[in-house]
């Protein structure tokens, strides 16, 4: 029996359909829209919020989505170390709710990148990575304008004495802080990561390297585990 | 009493500012010489009815820290307009 997925869905999102479809292709699990407004969530096991362009990225990216009322009711779940995952604008999401630390600024390209890059697993420390062997790299779709991943030295410092950098960029698209590609909260039961492994589940679209992430979700959900134990 | 504000918003020091940046390289390119440090940011105005000016400010304040700046890159600078204080550091 696989665990229940809520894809929470904000006036703008445009990923969800593609999370709700993965889950199911790679792990036979069903996963269940939840409506931005909606104050509370359905019995789920694990939350997902999916890539697209919440209210418009009006002022910044997840500005007005992290107060769109269920966000209240993601972080309470998150608190009690219900795993919730953050993809491309969910990450942007996670880190203005406080959910996760450090801000994705504009790309220091300044273009918005569409295209397909290499990302190294770093940790097994968080509910997408904890079936991933470090130093595996997966080849992932990326589709953003504000991906550049930013934090001040001190939460990098910390970042990295506790593990908690899951994904970096083999070759840096953005101008990310350390080639920062996803980061997990102290527990590893939030993450954000800024590409797109639902869209690389499926061998017809010619690339799975996104499965095993995917399936590490289904997984987590399936066994909601609270909290991971880390390694050492 | 109602009361002008401007809020500018503008990414802390050391965040790198590609924007500011690619100006930065485009000034030179038409004839613009001596242009240094070019930030880019955004001016957010709204007027705010208060009590006074210190209370129109000190709320002007709140909305700064919970929604028109993220304080992890971005620190604001609230003028009200015909406040004799004129502007000031929100934070």
């Amino acid at each position: 029996m696989s665990g229940r997925i809520g894809v929470v869905v904000f006036p703008g999102s445009n990923c969800e359909h593609d999370v709700v479809r993965a889950v199911s292709l790679v792990g036979g699990a069903e996963a269940e829209l939840v409506w931005h407004g909606d104050a509370s969530l359905p019995d789920v096991d694990l939350v997902v919020l999916p890539g697209g362009f919440a209210h418009g990225d009006y002022l910044r990216p997840g500005a007005i989505a992290r107060f769109s009322p269920v966000m209240s009711a993601v972080a309470a779940f998150a608190a009690e170390g219900g795993p919730v995952v953050g993809i491309c604008n969910g990450f942007q999401v996670l880190t203005e709710a406080g959910l996760l630390p450090g801000a994705l600024q504009k790309n220091a390209g300044l273009r918005f990148l569409c295209t397909t890059v290499p990302v190294v697993v770093c940790s097994t420390a968080s509910v997408l990575t904890a079936g991933s062997i470090p130093g595996t790299e997966l080849r992932l779709p990326i589709n953003h304008f504000e991906g550049n991943y930013t934090c001040d030295p001190e939460t990098l410092a910390r970042l990295r004495a506790e593990d908690r950098i899951v994904l970096r960029y083999a070759a840096n698209p953005n101008g990310s802080t350390d080639d920062i590609a996803g980061v997990c909260n102290e527990a590893g039961n939030v993450v954000g990561l800024m590409p797109h492994p639902e869209r690389a589940c499926d061998a017809l679209t010619g690339n799975t390297d996104g499965a095993g992430l995917i399936t590490a979700l289904v997984l987590a959900a399936s066994t909601r585990r609270p909290v991971l134990s880390r390694p050492g | 009493m109602k009361f002008e504000v401007l809020v500018e918003v503008r990414l802390r020091p050391g965040i790198a500012d590609p924007q500011g940046a690619t100006i930065e390289r485009a000034l030179p390119a038409l004839g613009f010489a001596g242009v240094e440090g070019v930030r880019v940011g955004k001016a957010i105005r709204f007027t705010v009815e208060a009590e006074d000016a210190a209370a129109a400010r000190a709320e002007v304040e709140k909305m700064a820290d919970r929604l028109l700046a993220n304080p992890v890159i971005e620190d604001t600078e609230i003028t009200m307009v015909g406040d004799d204080a004129g502007g000031s550091p929100a934070r």
